[in-house]
């Protein structure tokens, strides 16, 4: 019996979404109004922003080379050769010293040790040549743990290419942004969508119940954007316990970070609410005594989802500020997690800075990501502005 | 204007007593932090000596009363001046404090000076010298910077500055200064030193307010009395400087208050990297060490000092525009 009922339901939910009620549905007047719909509007208008578009393609290679890691670093993430500590990257050539052509090249390093100072020093070694070529073979490994591969996107053949140089551990420094990219993103992303569901509630329910909830909801928002954030998110993260397995703290910092976020996404969202609980829609429907949980999802929503998606590529890129500088800082993720912040923790001292200076790398990385999501927040911000048309 | 004084100053300590609360479970929120280690380090010696040093502790820190109770010591100490006592430091947290908190005022004050004054220029520039040269390289930067974290524009300009100029520039006096009177030649060693922390924490805000700026008056540049006083044959200069500049400043001296909370957090990354003798890295310390009662004072006094800053861009803010006054 109760199988029965749910088979209803799901045909129900089908046939409601199928049959788009042209009359009353929103998304079809639209389109019937201005000859298109509003995802399409969107999307012209975001064309036009070229520093959109770049932000947005810059985005697109990001999330690929996160996704598909091992395939375009040519070592692996903790791949480690002591004999390569701090090594400097190597210079790319395309002539040899005797004015042969290989293509694009490097010469691999040998090790020279001062022996009255110990100082190290990094020789290029003319007589190994490492040509640098695309889709080279190289020994199998694993794609998500299931595909196996004995491919690389590039890489030098015959020999140990590191493209940025190696970290204190002998690490390739190109490898390890590469991996460390899929954390710095995703608790980006993750942390994101914590404030942005935690800013909408709050805010919706304080628009649009208003009353005490919504005096004591707008002090306790006034309260959270004034702040410090720095200071706050150091407090909070260094409050948690130590010890807690990477997947934990990467909850946690994500935690962390969307605390101090949801003050102004709820504040503006509050603002809309408080618009359309007055408009007529909502009030014909409380008129047929629909459940308010039903207007806030049906009705409300669809509105203040401009406010969200704006407000989101605001978010994301505080979100990567406060993860890199938390974990630049120790607070945040901890070795053997791999982040940006991570790596450039390494870059800390001045005297590793000057001898070592491609250890600041990740950092390009960093500003690379938060301009892309700035380019395409302004691109939308420009594209659902209503008094362009 | 006097009631609206009176009901911001009551907003303010009303927010200051729930923030105090607040901090208050941050500080006991750490199951380990320093106070309990040292006394677990103190029961497990259980010699006889020990007996005095744990009641001197449990004296201290209040630590046979209820947790409600113990606030309300901390808070009332805290208003008084007293703000509990450093166990990693072996100080009273006022003494260690005070001390940073002189440099710490020079350095925000004087980002935040240069920041309003580079910004308000430079987006005015920018704005009536639309798609020039000097917009589009502004605007550039602006935006990089904006997308930099300010510690890592802190690396960056090390390293430029180390590379390119041989400084070593860290802290914020020669060794040979550091713990020498006041005189001419310290202000002078100390300006040295000044302009790296103040130049990043500057230019990162300068480059928000150019932002807020070049907008506003490229709105504002198209409005109809503009047209009109163009037309009536008024110089350009005296358009901007009279008219457009009044109203565009406006968003700009009512985000002072949230502007004085970003230098503040940014100030302590700058400080943490530069090694700068500021508040910054003291909680930085603090929070490793997990000394609770400093790392908590120091986020209070941040607190009050935004809170303070926010009341008196407030009342600025409603000195210069009076529809504030009556919301």
């Amino acid at each position: 019996m109760a199988f029965t009922s749910v088979v209803h339901k799901i045909k129900k939910k089908l046939l409601n979404w199928y049959k788009k009620d042209l009359d009353t549905n929103p998304s079809e007047l639209f389109k019937k109004v201005h000859g298109q719909s509003y995802a399409m509007l969107l999307w012209k208008g975001f064309k036009g922003n070229k520093l959109a578009l770049l932000g947005l393609i810059l985005l697109l290679i990001m999330f690929i080379c996160s996704i598909l890691a091992p395939l375009f670093s040519p070592n692996g993430e903790n791949y480690r050769e002591l004999s390569r500590k701090y090594a400097p990257p190597a210079k790319i050539h395309l002539f040899d010293d005797e004015g042969k052509y290989y293509g694009l090249f490097v010469y691999d390093y040998t090790l020279e040790t001062d022996a009255l100072s110990g100082k190290r020093t990094y020789k290029p070694d003319k007589n190994t040549i490492l040509p640098i070529r695309f889709f080279i073979k190289t020994e199998q490994y694993h794609l998500f743990n299931l595909i196996l591969l004995n491919r690389k996107l590039f890489g030098a053949v015959g020999g140990i290419w590191y493209p940025f140089g190696g970290d204190h551990q002998g690490r390739c420094v190109f490898s390890r942004i590469i991996f460390a990219s899929r954390i710095s993103l995703s608790i980006a992303l993750f942390g994101a969508t914590l404030t942005v569901v935690f800013g909408t509630f709050l805010g919706t329910i304080s628009g649009y119940f208003g009353g005490i909830i919504d005096t004591v909801l707008q002090r306790l928002i006034e309260i959270v954007i004034s702040f410090p954030r720095i200071p706050l998110w150091m407090a909070l993260a260094a409050a948690l316990p130590a010890g807690f397995s990477p997947v934990k703290e990467f909850f946690l910092i994500s935690l962390v970070l969307s605390v101090l976020g949801w003050g102004g996404l709820a504040r503006q969202i509050r603002g809309v609410v408080l618009s359309l609980r007055d408009s007529d829609f909502v009030l014909a429907a409380k008129s047929y005594a629909t459940p308010n949980k039903r207007i806030m999802f049906k009705h409300i929503l669809p509105n203040i989802l401009g406010v969200i998606i704006v407000n989101a590529t605001i978010l994301i890129p505080l979100m990567i500020i406060g993860e890199t500088s938390l974990s630049f800082l120790g607070l945040g993720l901890r070795p053997p997690a791999n982040s940006w912040g991570v790596l450039l923790k390494d870059a800390q001292a001045i005297q590793a800075l000057e001898k070592y200076p491609w250890l600041l790398i990740p950092g390009i990385f960093v500003v690379v990501s938060i301009l892309s999501f700035n380019f395409i927040g302004d691109g939308l911000r420009d594209a659902v502005d209503p008094y362009k048309y | 204007m006097l009631s609206f004084i009176i009901r911001r100053l009551s907003y303010m300590i009303v927010n200051f007593f729930l923030i105090s609360f607040l901090c208050f479970i941050i500080i006991q929120l750490p199951p380990n932090d320093i106070v309990t280690r040292r006394i677990q380090e103190l029961e497990t010696l259980g010699a006889t000596n020990v007996e005095s040093t744990l009641n001197t502790l449990k004296e201290i820190y209040n630590l046979d009363k209820s947790k409600p109770i113990q606030y309300l010591y901390w808070i009332s100490g805290f208003i008084r001046g007293d703000f509990g006592y450093s166990l990693a430091y072996k100080q009273n947290v006022k003494t260690l404090i005070f001390r940073r908190l002189g440099m710490t005022f020079l350095v925000i004050l004087s980002s935040l000076f240069l920041a309003y004054i580079a910004g308000i220029l430079i987006g005015l520039y920018s704005a009536t010298h639309q798609y020039s040269f000097g917009d589009h390289i502004f605007t550039f930067f602006g935006m990089v910077g904006l997308a930099t974290p300010t510690f890592l524009l802190a690396l960056m300009l090390l390293y430029i500055s180390s590379r390119f100029f041989g400084l070593r520039v860290g802290g914020l006096f020669s060794p040979e200064y550091v713990s020498a009177p006041w005189s001419i030649a310290k202000v002078v060693d100390l300006l040295k030193y000044l302009w790296m922390p103040v130049l990043i924490l500057s230019a990162y805000y300068a480059a928000g307010l150019i932002r807020i700026m070049r907008t506003r008056t490229l709105d504002l540049l198209r409005e109809q009395y503009v047209l009109v006083a163009r037309s009536k044959g008024l110089e350009e200069k005296k358009i901007i400087w009279k008219h457009v500049f009044r109203i565009a400043i406006n968003p700009l001296i009512s985000i002072m208050g949230l502007q004085l909370a970003e230098v503040i957090s940014g100030g302590v990354m700058v400080a943490i990297v530069l090694n700068l003798p500021t508040i910054g890295p003291l909680l930085l310390q603090s929070l490793q060490t997990q000394d609770m009662y400093l790392g908590g004072a120091i986020l209070m006094i941040m607190i009050v000092l935004l809170l303070v800053g926010n009341f008196l861009a407030d009342i600025t803010l409603a000195w210069i525009d009076p529809r504030i006054r009556y919301n």
